[in-house]
């Protein structure tokens, strides 16, 4: 994108005073909300995590909470649960939306659009109707799965999907598979539609083949993207909360437990706000160290 | 979910009209792999649209077909009597109050991000490359994380169990702001200095010259905050709690705790807290996948 700084190299101190005057003024409302309601909670979060800070206790306890955190057994649960989750879904999710914006870019309009629509279809659905529809789907007795893979022949009696620990955190991982899709297709159908056409017309012309004019070409050419739909897969994986609360609690037996919905546990139910806190500090270095991991990989990757 | 338009990232292609011409491939022959392709995508495409589906035919179905062993796969006779009970309990107001936040923050963010967005694209005031750069690592950052002291900040404010609760902070998630400079940067600097060496003061080049440029940004920031607060359940079910403010979302949920096999009624409440939003989406479509694919362009 072009940035139309022409010329203008040094301002006048009056210019400057103005431009700044002006700058902040319309800054205003923005930083109000931004610092009001983002700024300073994230800063208090680390601030609480400090602290025993209960209903009826607010007390300084240094680095307890997280030492109590690494030796928590439920928080390893939590911790190996989610990075399952991420690790699972958020390979699966890149590929199969690179699959699928490969396929219907080069459709009629009409047809991309449709498909984009299809796919994007469970994310404005909204959490809550998704997940509560899958519950029905899933249930044990009344649920179309069982009686559809039943007829298939794929399974010989009922199963209790989200009752079982072995189902659980699978049946989690579908749903929030088909939940996060919509976003990356999008993405990669503009990406490819970007893509500098006379490269791949005279690869062509050169004699490459579709798949070399796609590894050759396009892949490098779609790379920031990619690398920008690693990084909201990964965060969104990491945040998969609502699935997880309307569902199965973190059950049966802890096995679908995530950082995220411990948190909701201790700080919401238990009311250990700081411990809490002091989760959440972790998630969000947890997040940040994957996010400049990925960075870092496709950086050398691409160069 | 879908909030987390968060960029982290790219160095980006240059944002053109998605599909200009690119119709060489039509000389291209079909091959099998194609075709196998497109039948696949073809199933897993039915595959997606059938919770919707489901949602929808079992919002109409008796508590007999409901429950019935053998799936009743289409309600041959419908019924409403989901939907009278779904209205028996207080389903207009947790309509009303979903609609009541959405709009407002809507409305709230597109004026401070439209404006805040400006400033940080067109203004070159002391600061800003900083200011800028914590807008945009925010954004990286789980906004689930903050809940608890929002929560208690909102007590504060004597502000929890009110809707304004979930719109303040939904104003301050600086996706907005960012979404809105992506947009300005693309104002002619010629045009804005025309403007001041006509005389215009900064409220009147704003109003009469940046808001009309940015208007389709503005469009696509509008409707990705309506759907997203719609949609943000986490927000709603830590600062809403008494029946009186209860939003959509969190009402299907609380059917579904309360009732949890009576399946015909938690249908009926998810078609309801599903389908108007879907509406919305459909017929903005053009200007969502902008403010999607935009957001994703780091200038």
């Amino acid at each position: 994108m072009t940035k139309a700084m022409k010329g203008g190299t040094s301002l006048s101190r009056a210019n400057q005073r103005r431009e700044n005057i002006a700058g902040y003024l319309f800054m205003l409302p923005s930083l109000l909300f931004f610092v009001g309601f983002v700024i300073f909670p994230m800063g208090l979060c680390l601030f609480n995590s400090f602290f025993d800070y209960t209903m009826t206790d607010f007390r300084f306890i240094g680095l307890s909470n997280y030492k109590e955190l690494f030796a928590d057994p439920i928080f390893q649960t939590a911790l190996i649960n989610t990075i399952v989750i991420v690790v699972v879904s958020v390979p699966v999710t890149c590929i199969f939306s690179l699959w699928v914006a490969t396929i219907i870019y080069k459709m009629h309009d009409r047809y991309t659009s449709l498909f984009r629509c299809i796919f994007y279809l469970p994310v404005v659905t909204g959490s809550v109707a998704v997940t509560v529809v899958w519950k029905w789907m899933f249930s044990p007795y009344t649920g179309i799965l069982n009686y559809v893979l039943k007829n298939l022949g794929l399974i010989s009696k009922n199963i209790n999907w989200l009752g079982s620990p072995d189902y659980a955190l699978g049946c989690i991982i579908l749903i929030l598979l088909t939940t996060s899709v919509g976003q990356p297709i999008v993405l990669y159908v503009s990406a490819l539609s970007n893509v500098d056409h006379s490269l791949v017309e005279a690869a062509e012309v050169d004699g490459a083949t579709n798949l070399q004019v796609f590894w050759r070409i396009k892949w490098p050419q779609i790379m920031p993207t990619t690398l920008y739909i690693l990084v909201i897969t990964t965060i969104n994986s990491f945040q998969c909360f609502a699935l997880i609360q309307l569902l199965t609690s973190g059950g049966p037996n802890n096995s679908t437990q995530t950082i995220m919905y411990y948190i909701y546990y201790n700080a919401f139910k238990l009311s250990r706000y700081g411990y809490g806190s002091a989760m959440g500090v972790i998630l969000a270095a947890i997040i940040a160290v994957f996010s400049a991991m990925q960075f870092k990989l496709a950086k050398s990757d691409n160069g | 979910m879908s909030e987390n338009i968060k960029n982290a990232a790219p160095q980006v292609h240059h944002f053109k009209k998605p599909k200009s011409g690119n119709q060489d491939h039509s000389v291209h022959q079909t091959t099998p792999y194609q075709v196998v392709s497109v039948i696949v995508l073809i199933i897993i495409a039915f595959l997606f649209t059938f919770p919707l589906y489901w949602i929808i035919t079992g919002s109409f179905k008796s508590a007999q077909a409901v429950n019935a062993r053998i799936p009743v796969w289409f309600p041959t006779e419908p019924v409403t009597a989901n939907y009278v009970k779904l209205f028996e309990k207080p389903a207009f107001m947790w309509m009303f109050n979903t609609v009541f936040v959405c709009v407002m923050a809507m409305i709230f963010t597109c004026i401070a991000a439209s404006m805040g967005g400006y400033a940080l694209a067109k203004k070159k005031f002391t600061g800003r490359t900083i200011i800028f750069s914590i807008f945009v690592c925010a954004m990286a950052l789980p906004k689930q994380v903050i809940l608890i002291p929002l929560l208690k900040e909102m007590a504060f404010l004597k502000l929890h169990n009110t809707l304004w609760a979930v719109i303040l902070p939904t104003v301050g998630w600086p996706f907005g702001v960012f979404l809105m400079k992506q947009f300005s940067e693309n104002i002619p600097g010629e045009l804005l200095e025309a403007a001041k060496i006509d005389g215009a003061g900064e409220t009147r080049t704003f109003t009469q010259i940046v808001f009309p440029m940015i208007k389709p940004g503005i469009g696509a920031l509008a409707i990705f905050t309506f759907i997203n607060t719609w949609n943000d359940y986490f927000l709603q079910l830590i600062m809403l709690n008494s029946t009186e403010v209860l939003t959509i979302s969190l009402g299907i949920a609380k059917l579904q705790s309360e009732m949890s096999t009576d399946y015909g009624l938690i249908m009926a409440g998810a078609a309801l807290g599903s389908i108007p939003i879907i509406v919305i989406f459909l017929m903005f479509q053009k200007f969502f996948t902008r403010g999607i694919t935009m957001g994703a362009v780091k200038g």
